[in-house]
């Protein structure tokens, strides 16, 4: 996020959600939308489905799932066309904008209607809210992510917001809700093919010998993998060995059975986890961790905010990760000392120029006050930077990306006529390794299930909480209906979280063409009736 | 700036500050129960009465402004006389079985009558018995404990934006009730039980209260696992257990949370399916067998140096999670780096 939760939710006249359903996904952030809206906020949500935040929104657009770029590219085209765009912030901050208004120009409220499926009165509507707003964020998931064209759709929304100036400063701002409690963490620690910590470039000479220096060892300098190709390697022998931390690939991953001849391939594979997961039994060898109840260490936020994370309890018989990974490093070769956690953060600080002001010792002091400290912070005085790109954008002039519209690659068929969504609801948490143990929370859901249009389902003979198929060419599943309007006609959505009819064996292997994202949003589907009696229902 | 004198301590206050925000920064403490700090004042409990110099009757500190040059005592006589006479009829209908009631020892009710002194009370109330809503997976509603302070009310209209539930009928029947007064589990509730950790007293109560007494527990500041929120809270710790979560007042939560973070963030790590030793798949029969951690990581070690040293690093590759701290991913990326010689490290952020 460029901003934080709280200004972009106390500091906005207007707010758009684009692809996001905070009530369910961030219900804490979801929470202060609403209050946002009690306290007189405008809403535009853009979303195919009808959401609870979407029935108070002022404007709905429920574009066609895969359709963001167009819908963009419309709002911008209403912006230039109105007067609405920010000259003097387009003057001096940006670059490209001529590209770019080139492209939008054809993007006529009228043609993007007909792409989005929408009402073109009300996305004149939408444009004019945001832009004529003070101070409005775009807030936008993974409905915006994944997607073929998700990088693009990405990139539309910062357009959108340089656009009319609307980044910066407070209560406005380009801001992607992170799903995972650490994600935004992952990214910045280096968990990554092609960067170090910090987004430090591997490709880049100066950072390589940076790190070869700091770890006193030489490395590899060949840019990596990503996890989504790995699979792909595994199965053509080029990979041989994975160690996998806390993953459980073939419940989260699309294409399950690819997943499970990628793991099967290979020559070792070794699991830490907490649990017995699907993925922990193809290992060769299981090493038990520890969750965050039992170490000190930091979660990063999605305003990249850093904040604490300590130990309460103690589950004998496991180690602590990083010590596990020490000894792992110890065997191979690399003479890795065992670290405290707060030895680690040090260490981070000393190679991470964005990270360089944080350590556990400063996260815990009074001056900080339990507020975390957001990156970029620089050096010890440095009192963190809750919002970016204030005066200057972080490459210096804020690029309009040309992002042109392109259909996804999954469209309905005769075979497979519906369109289906997946995401996540407010029970449940991802692959459930959590919330699954949770009795109450499966006491109130309990399976899996798919929502269906009324008409669709009535045009099936599928009645409310009946068994049926869903079958891509990926793969068939059972599931119950849950047949209601929050669907358009032709369109469907399932929740991602259960084991029992899980939607990602359904979901093809095409990724998006930058970020290797799943097109997890976009997938052609049949639904039929099912046989109660079949083996499929019998999970 | 206004000047304000709060039992004999002066203050200087931004204009419209109330009596308690100014009390507040005198580090005087004035006795509230239905405030909610970032909430337009309920003002209906009528515990922060206060008196003000020169002033006929006494005020409401937590909904009055000060004024430049207010003298304001908050323990004179008439203020001490007027809290006990509202605690007096409080407890009037209020069931009185606080050895069984899960809010013992944490009841601001019980707190202020031990304050006050209020032993005994001179009314009595019709004390209508009414029924215990325990449908709700998570938490009882017992109005029998209920003192009508709607900050569970306030909760969930302003704060969560929900509106689950208001008040409904009047006098001693007055409850706290779901739409329509049907059972708990049947309303739109999410269950993030915000409004229980609002209450006052034991009406509004987790079930998971049941397992500890509030002065049993070590409570430990950390960050919620689930979404990216990163919401703030107390985990409760009782005997190498952790039994409840507490909101904290978090940057990003402002003291919130929702029914994962609450009521399902730690009892998946102290459940019985937890690995707690190294096990290795013997291959023969297809099984895991338990194994000593030096055989574990030995194993691991020579096998990865085996692909390493035969196929070259690139043949390696190591995951992280994207739910762990960053402590950990950042090691297990050094490891990738500098032990398996690969750059084929990644996270889940696309999956």
């Amino acid at each position: 996020m460029t901003n934080t939760i709280f200004d972009i939710t106390h500091d906005s006249d207007a707010i758009m959600l684009v692809g996001s359903n905070p009530e369910v996904a961030h219900p804490v952030i979801g929470m202060q939308v609403r209050q946002a809206v009690a306290r007189g906020a405008r809403l535009v949500v853009v979303d195919p489905r009808i959401t609870d935040l979407a029935k108070k929104a002022e404007v709905h657009l429920r574009v066609k799932p895969g359709t963001n770029v167009a819908f963009a590219n419309g709002m911008m085209h209403i912006f230039i066309r109105d007067g609405l765009v920010d000259e003097e912030f387009v003057k001096t901050r940006t670059e490209g904008f001529e590209e770019l208004a080139a492209i939008v120009k054809d993007y006529t409220p009228e043609k993007v209607a007909e792409i989005c499926e929408i009402d073109p009165d009300d996305l004149v509507k939408a444009a004019h809210i945001y832009a004529e707003a003070d101070r409005a964020p775009i807030m936008y998931c993974l409905g915006v992510t994944e997607h073929h064209t998700g990088t693009e759709g990405v990139m539309s929304m910062s357009n959108m917001a340089m656009m009319v100036g609307k980044i910066g400063k407070a209560g406005c701002g380009v801001n992607p809700i992170r799903g995972q409690n650490n994600v935004q963490g992952a990214c910045d620690m280096g968990a990554s093919p092609v960067d170090f910590t910090g987004y430090q470039k591997v490709a880049n000479p100066d950072v390589m010998a940076k790190f070869e220096k700091a770890w006193g060892t030489e490395l590899n300098h060949k840019p990596g993998r990503m996890a989504t190709e790995c699979f792909h390697d595994m199965i053509d022998g080029k990979i041989k060995g994975l160690f996998i931390f806390g993953e459980d690939p073939i419940v989260t991953d699309p294409d399950t059975n690819h997943v499970i001849k990628a793991l099967t391939s290979l020559d070792f594979l070794v699991v830490d986890e907490l649990f017995m997961t699907e993925t922990a039994k193809y290992a060769d060898v299981i090493l038990p961790g520890r969750s965050y109840l039992e170490k000190e260490g930091t979660f990063s936020n999605t305003e990249r905010r850093v904040q604490r994370v300590r130990k309460a309890i103690t589950i004998p018989g496991t180690k602590p990760d990083t010590e596990i990974f020490s000894l792992i490093m110890q065997r191979m070769g690399y003479n890795q000392p065992i670290l405290t956690p707060a030895e680690i953060m040090d260490e981070i600080a000393s190679v991470t120029p964005s990270f360089a002001g944080i350590s556990h010792e400063r996260l815990d002091s009074a001056e900080v006050g339990g507020r975390g400290l957001q990156w970029p912070c620089t050096s010890k005085e440095h009192p963190g930077t809750p919002i970016m790109h204030v005066g200057k954008f972080s490459r210096g002039l804020g690029y309009f990306y040309p992002a042109k519209y392109q259909p996804s690659t999954q469209q309905a068929s005769e075979e497979y006529p519906l369109i289906m969504m997946t995401g996540r609801i407010l029970y449940h948490y991802n692959a459930v390794a959590m919330t699954g143990k949770q009795p109450e929370i499966n006491e109130i859901a309990p399976r899996s299930f798919i929502e269906l249009n009324t008409e669709d389902a009535a045009r099936l003979g599928i009645a409310d909480g009946d068994r049926v198929y869903v079958s891509s060419p990926k793969g068939k599943i059972a599931s119950y209906a849950d047949v209601s309007d929050k669907c358009k006609p032709g369109q469907c959505w399932m929740p991602f979280h259960f084991l029992d009819g899980n939607s990602n064996w359904l979901i093809g292997d095409h990724l998006d063409d930058f970020s290797k994202t799943p097109e997890y949003k976009v997938t052609a589907v049949r639904v039929e009736k099912a046989d109660y009696e079949c083996e499929l229902c019998q999970y | 700036m206004i000047n304000v004198t709060i039992d004999g301590i002066k203050v200087q206050v931004e204009p419209g500050a109330t009596i308690l925000q100014a009390a507040e920064k005198a580090g005087v403490e004035i006795p509230t129960l239905c405030y909610i700090k970032d909430l337009f004042p309920e003002a209906s409990c009528r515990m922060c009465m206060v008196e003000i110099q020169g002033m006929p009757k006494l005020v409401t500190a937590c909904s009055f402004p000060a004024a430049d040059g207010n003298v304001v005592f908050t323990k004179s006589k008439r203020v001490i006389e007027s809290r006990k006479g509202i605690l007096e009829l409080l407890m009037s209908n209020h069931k009185t079985n606080c050895f069984a009631c899960p809010a013992n020892g944490d009841c601001k009710l019980q707190k202020y009558c031990w304050d006050y002194g209020v032993k005994e009370y001179s009314t009595e109330g019709e004390r209508v018995d009414k029924p215990i809503d325990t449908t709700n997976k998570f938490f009882n509603y017992d109005p029998n404990l209920c003192i009508l302070c709607h900050r569970c009310v306030n909760t969930c209209h302003k704060l969560v934006g929900r509106g689950a539930i208001d008040t409904t009928r009047r006098g001693f029947a007055s409850k706290i009730s779901t739409t329509f007064d049907v059972d708990w589990i049947d309303t739109n509730c999410e269950s993030c039980g915000n409004c229980v950790q609002a209450c006052p007293t034991g009406a509004l109560s987790m079930k998971k209260r049941s397992l500890y007494r509030p002065w049993e527990v070590e409570k430990v500041l950390t960050t919620c696992p689930h979404c990216a929120t990163g919401c703030q809270y107390y985990v409760y710790v009782k005997d190498n257990k952790v039994v409840d979560v507490e909101a904290a007042d978090g940057p990003s939560n402002r003291g919130l949370l929702c029914v994962k973070g609450r009521s399902a963030s730690f009892d998946f790590a102290q459940c019985d399916d937890r690995l707690k030793t190294p096990l290795i798949k013997n291959h023969e029969t297809g099984e895991f067998e338990e194994a000593t951690w030096d055989e574990a990581l030995d194993l691991v070690a020579s096998k990865f140096t085996e692909i390493r040293d035969q196929f070259g690093g690139e043949a390696l590759a190591g995951f992280a999670c994207s739910r762990s701290t960053n402590e950990d991913i950042y090691m297990l990326q050094k490891m990738v780096r500098t032990a398996f010689k690969s750059n084929n490290t990644d996270n889940c952020a696309r999956v």
